[in-house]
């Protein structure tokens, strides 16, 4: 068997008396798409923070291929070939969206960035279009993002994450603050550009609707712990998980109310 | 022994007197999130006032010499209110959208504007009140002798902290701020006024600023120049303390104030220099200030 | 490659203009523009520094040590010329940046603010009891050769004028193409989401620092120039109003465009000029007045009202 493309062993971490991370031993393999579940505070947003070293671990280990990347800043991390998008979608507001993506791709292009050639070459304008095109978000090429509705600007913090051309990416629930209409929509592009790009995916998501459809295999997490861990239709038949992580939820429904 | 008495009492009353200046910044950055570049010229403000009604008290209006300390008080008092309320009420309310930084600008161009503004209302030429503080004479401590209105600063001010910390953690006030202070988001959804709540922290801060000025008035010529003085000082101390704390602000003056005060004794030529190398230090190790809190970015 | 756009010419053309009026002129007015294009460098500086979000209290600090550079060159060293010690200048500032910068990066908003000040005003105190260095009063600064040629009094302003428009226009060239690099537009998104820069893979702390670097070399042509104009240095330099005065500019021209400094600096030193003479103590107060109209109704600076690009808002 080929080396896991990302593991994790024992790893812990607690903020005060809260525990959010109790001995996580996560295995994940080249070409997977996981599924992470859990409700509010079930640790799926510490343990990407902890992968993508934004959040040191109290203890344990992170290997990403094998190496170990413990100690690293984000940025060290992503250069190695991991990459993530957020929660709230984390973009430059004040510049257009095509700005945006000219400055993921100087980013992926190297660390020093040139201090005389101009950012607006040819070349990026052409890539950045493609891209754009590729996520069907070009016409909002020339807007400002904060003038960009929440959806697109989702679309483009995933893609702005795949433009370092990463082999695993992890997504910080993709359809939060996606209107139900949207949201299938959006999972479809973002699925078809993950395939394009031969990536390897870890996804958190409330929305079991979504998990269900898209996952290979899904990680249950409640309390600091993974309860279960499988195919789709084998968490979803567990116990505990339908009574601790669903159960709890309900976030289809609630989402499809409000909406 | 006599330079250790010499350093001890020079770096408290030093130590006192910059709680004084700083004081009335923390409370308002502590409350409002606002690092008043102004706060120096409510200070300046205060010195005018009180120089000019004590100079014309001891020489046009011969009245009990020992009443002039009520006049500097209530001097410091009704400027503090007065300038307070204008500049509450007639601008920073309009802007407390604005982020930290541009609340900074503001207050550097209000800071600009009242400069000018004491400069009109009250000349270029210095003002000398010595009367309340020669009134007091010296007292002989260790061999060294001491103004005794220096040695009364040291009270006023420790009267001055104790009254800060009292309002803020024994008075349903304080536990209002206290809950402004520690999120202003569920404050407001808490029911809380901020308006007012600013409103009032704002003016107690500039009254704060003024009797500073005003109590320091009698020991120095008050000339322009004095409040930009000054604001880098109560700077210092807020930052070494931590920005908005009082016990930090306590702390900072008496750090400030005591490094200085080994400075003048042991070597004067770095004297300027600790000051702000303290604050450097501090910063350096400890951003956030001695009693600072760091808040995360979440994600 | 670089592309050649109507900014660089209109640039290159203002520069040579300024340049061949350097003939004709007369004195103070030659004076005048001297002073304010020399403190356009150095907003050049605190410019940069706005474009990343960060603004600095304390750039007098190197401005300060750009200025006694050039005074301690002449006075110490027996170095005469005035490129020689404007580059001296400019060094000393990006070594001094080069140590402070490892503190300063770590800080943004209200904190940079004040630590920048702080130390500007350390190099104030130390020079303040440096008697050495005239203390309080500071001392004059030697006339000074140019390539090795020497002036008579007439020529030499003349020829301190050109080089300082020279440097201006060539800075603000320089500093166009800066901008719009991919090094520059990282500043911005720095400003904009310094999360979103490091999960890009880059560091925003070494980013920063080649900021902090760029603009105290700025500072210090501008302060080494200021020294040679005047003749004269003091620690005032390094005050902080000295620095709120750089601020000022800067906010007054707006971060839009590299001409904007230029601009700025020059209207403020007419404004000055004639303010000081008839209304000698509103003079702050309209400062005040017309910084509070520009946060609140030119947000981008006076520069937005020439721009005739506007970016789209869908």
């Amino acid at each position: 068997m080929s080396t896991p493309i990302l593991q994790t062993k024992s790893l812990c971490r607690s903020f005060g008396a809260v525990t959010a991370a109790r001995d996580l031993d996560v295995t994940i393999n080249p070409g997977e798409i996981v599924g992470v579940i859990g409700s509010n505070g079930a640790g799926k947003t510490t343990f990407i923070n902890m992968v993508t070293g934004y959040l040191p671990p109290s203890s344990g280990q992170i290997l990403f291929e094998g190496r170990s990347i413990l100690g690293k800043p984000p940025r060290a991390i992503i250069r190695m070939g991991m990459a993530r998008s957020f929660q709230v979608a984390q973009l430059f507001p004040e510049l257009t969206v095509l700005e945006n993506m000219l400055i993921a791709l100087v980013a992926a292009e190297g660390p020093r960035p040139s201090f005389f050639l101009p950012m607006a070459s040819a070349k990026r304008m052409r890539q950045a279009k493609e891209l754009l095109a590729e996520f069907g978000v070009e016409r909002f090429g020339d807007s400002v993002v904060s003038a960009v509705p929440q959806g697109a600007r989702k679309l483009i913090d995933i893609a702005m994450a795949l433009i370092s051309t990463p082999r695993m990416l992890l997504l910080d629930e993709p359809t939060s603050g996606v209107s139900v209409e949207e949201k299938f929509g959006l999972m479809d592009t973002v699925m078809r550009a993950v395939r394009h790009h031969g990536v390897t995916v870890l996804f958190v998501e409330h929305d079991m609707e979504i998990v269900e459809r898209y996952v290979s295999r899904v990680l249950a997490f409640y309390s600091g712990e993974i309860i279960s861990d499988g195919t789709p239709a084998q968490v979803f038949a567990d116990e505990k998980v339908r009574e601790l992580v669903i159960g709890h939820g309900h976030g289809t429904e609630k989402k499809r109310n409000m909406a | 022994m006599t330079t250790f008495y010499a350093i001890f009492i020079d770096g408290m009353i030093y130590a006192s007197w910059l709680f004084l200046v700083a004081a009335g910044l923390t409370v308002i950055y502590g409350v409002m999130r606002i690092l008043n570049m102004a706060h120096g010229s409510f200070y300046a403000i205060g010195a005018y006032c009180a120089a000019s009604m004590v100079g014309w008290y001891f020489s046009d209006f011969d009245g009990n010499p020992y009443l002039s300390y009520l006049l500097l008080i209530g001097c410091a008092l009704v400027a503090g209110l007065v300038v307070g309320v204008v500049i509450e009420q007639g601008l920073l309310r309009f802007m407390y959208k604005r982020n930290e930084l541009l609340m900074i600008i503001i207050t550097y161009a209000l800071l600009l504007i009242l400069e000018d503004t004491t400069k009109l209302a009250f000349g270029v030429d210095p003002y000398f009140t010595y009367q309340p503080y020669a009134l007091l004479g010296r007292s002989d401590i260790g061999g060294l002798a001491f103004a005794n209105y220096d040695l009364l600063l040291v009270a006023v001010s420790a009267i001055i902290g104790l009254g800060c910390w009292l309002v803020l953690n024994r008075t349903h006030v304080g536990k209002v701020l206290r809950a402004v202070i520690h999120d202003r988001e569920i404050a407001v959804a808490m029911g809380v006024n901020v308006r007012l709540m600013f409103a009032g922290t704002f003016i107690v801060g500039t009254t704060l600023g003024a009797l500073a000025g005003a109590l320091t008035a009698p020991s120095i010529s008050v000339s322009p120049g004095i409040g930009v003085e000054v604001i880098v000082l109560a700077f210092a101390v807020v930052v070494v303390g931590g920005l908005g704390s009082i016990e930090g602000a306590i702390v900072g003056a008496l750090l400030v104030g005591m490094t200085r005060s080994l400075a003048v004794h042991l070597a004067p030529q770095i004297e300027l220099f600790v000051i702000y190398g303290v604050m450097s230090l501090v910063l350096a190790v400890r951003p956030q200030g001695l009693f600072g809190r760091t808040l995360a970015r979440k994600i | 490659m670089i592309h050649i756009d109507r900014s660089m010419v209109g640039l290159a053309a203002a520069t040579l203009i300024l340049a061949a009026a350097g003939g004709f002129v007369p004195d103070w007015l030659a004076f005048i523009l001297t002073l304010a294009l020399a403190k356009a460098l150095v907003v050049q500086g605190v410019v940069l520094q706005m474009r990343a979000g960060l603004v600095s209290f304390g750039q007098g600090l190197f401005f300060c040590v750009g200025g006694y550079a050039v005074g301690m060159g002449g006075h110490f060293f027996g170095i005469n010329d005035a490129p020689v010690l404007l580059l001296a200048g400019a060094l000393a500032a990006v070594a001094l940046a080069a140590v402070l910068g490892l503190l300063m990066t770590r800080y943004r908003d209200i904190f940079f603010a004040m630590l920048s000040l702080a130390l500007s005003m350390i190099l104030f105190g130390v020079l303040v009891k440096s008697s050495e260095l005239g203390s309080t009063d500071g001392f004059n600064v030697h006339p000074a050769t140019f390539f090795g040629l020497s002036f008579k009094t007439e020529a030499y302003k003349t020829a301190l004028y050109l080089l300082t428009v020279l440097l201006a226009g060539g800075g603000a060239l320089v500093l166009h193409l800066v901008h719009h690099s991919g090094l520059g537009r990282m500043w911005e998104a720095i400003r904009e989401n310094e999360i979103r820069v490091e999960y890009l893979g880059l560091s925003p702390r070494w980013l920063l620092y080649a900021n902090y670097l760029l603009a105290a070399a700025f500072a210090a042509l501008g302060g080494g120039l200021t020294a040679l104009a005047t003749g004269h240095i003091d620690p005032e330099m390094s005050f902080w109003t000295t620095s709120g005065e750089f601020v000022f500019i800067a906010l007054l021209g707006g971060t839009s465009h590299v001409a904007a400094p230029m601009v700025a600096a020059v209207l403020f030193a007419f404004v000055r000029t004639y303010a000081i003479e008839f209304t000698p103590h509103t003079w702050q107060m309209i400062l005040g007045f017309v910084l509070l109209g520009i946060i609140v109704f030119l947000p981008k600076g006076l520069w937005s009202l020439v721009r005739s690009e506007k970016r789209a808002k869908a």
